[in-house]
């Protein structure tokens, strides 16, 4: 067995309500038990950077699976037809994200080779739902990747009914960590100021790190908002962290 | 940044998507991370038809100048319609 080495495909599980849910599922073909992520996609949907990001974890050794969030709105469709279709309604219920993040966590920990242990990482929008997942889910850890409005609500000409998470704070139940660039404004640094006082307050175990010169979305390697060094060192931030909450 | 912004609007009228012409019901108009044009944000505009599924949409990513020359472009043809033509 060579390291790297895995399997990817679609799977099915029930996430919220019952409801059958797509995911994109990667597993190490290394035998010995892994823990668990979950990889919560960006507004944008379950595309292909995201299938692609879902690999590397598998790649490094987990277990990785990546629901659809968008698979009820838009059953088929291309990921960027779904994700207008969810942005036109308003996003992704809260509610509805927890019950399919707790479908994918359980279809990781009954996978043979799991150990047991799962985080959440969610980008963009994802970041703020990987925060509500370890808010509201038994989980080992969690990453949030420039989440907005965690704190704050959305100015009313956005589309996303969602409300801050504020009052959640107090509910996270694993160590997160957080990553931002320091010159996004979704969230701005003085949101991310907000949530490390919030968490600090609550005594909560986080860590943060903002890249000077990074903006919003800077491990997306397709796009221009990419920034190599802020994702290389953000990379090592998330294997070290895994690697000390994911592990036996 | 991700900025969210979207309005929302009903419309009337055609657009010719991955499978052909379809009647066009709702669009989106907003300015947020493009999926294909090579910049940053585009203003993004989507013409779709929910009843026939996700896949009924025209879509639009342009860089911020083109769309503001593009909307004027749009009402001054508009403006300059002969008299008549336009239901008031």
């Amino acid at each position: 067995m060579t390291a790297g080495d895995l399997t990817a495909r679609t799977v099915e599980f029930a996430g919220h309500g019952g409801d059958t849910v797509e995911a994109y599922l990667a597993v190490p073909l290394d035998a010995r038990p892994a823990g668990g992520v979950v990889v919560i996609h960006h507004m944008p949907g379950w595309d292909e950077a995201t299938k692609e990001i879902t690999r590397r974890f598998a790649a490094n050794g987990y277990l990785a699976v990546c629901p659809n969030l968008y698979c009820r709105e838009a059953p088929g469709a291309a990921p960027d037809d779904a994700a207008a279709v969810a942005r036109a309604n308003g996003g992704v219920p809260d509610e509805r994200l927890v019950g399919d993040v707790a479908g994918a966590t359980a279809h990781l920990r009954a996978q043979d080779g799991s150990n047991g242990r799962v985080a959440t990482i969610g980008f963009c929008s994802g970041g703020r739902q990987s925060f509500l997942a370890a808010c509201s889910l038994d989980l080992d850890a969690a990453v949030d990747c420039y989440g907005a409005f965690v704190l704050t609500v959305p100015p009313d000409e956005f589309p996303l009914r969602i409300g801050p998470l504020g009052d959640r704070v107090g509910d996270l139940g694993c160590p997160l960590l957080g990553l931002f660039g320091a010159d996004d404004q979704y969230p701005g640094p003085e949101e991310v100021t907000e949530f490390e006082r919030v968490l600090t307050a609550a005594g909560k175990e986080f860590e943060f790190h903002s890249y000077e010169g990074a903006g919003h979305a800077f491990f997306n390697t397709d796009r221009p908002s990419f920034r190599p060094d802020a994702a290389r060192d953000g990379w090592e931030r998330i294997w070290t962290f895994f690697g000390r909450h994911l592990s036996d | 940044m991700c900025t969210y912004r979207t309005t929302t609007l009903p419309v009337a009228g055609s657009g010719k998507g991955a499978e052909g012409w379809f009647p066009v019901t709702d669009a989106s108009v907003y300015f947020d991370h493009p999926v294909h044009a090579p910049a940053d944000h585009t203003l993004n505009v989507d013409l779709r038809n929910p009843s026939r599924g996700a896949s009924a949409r025209v879509a639009l990513e342009l860089d911020p100048v083109s769309a503001r020359a593009l909307a004027v472009a749009i009402l001054d043809m508009l403006d300059g319609a002969p008299p008549g033509l336009i239901p008031s």
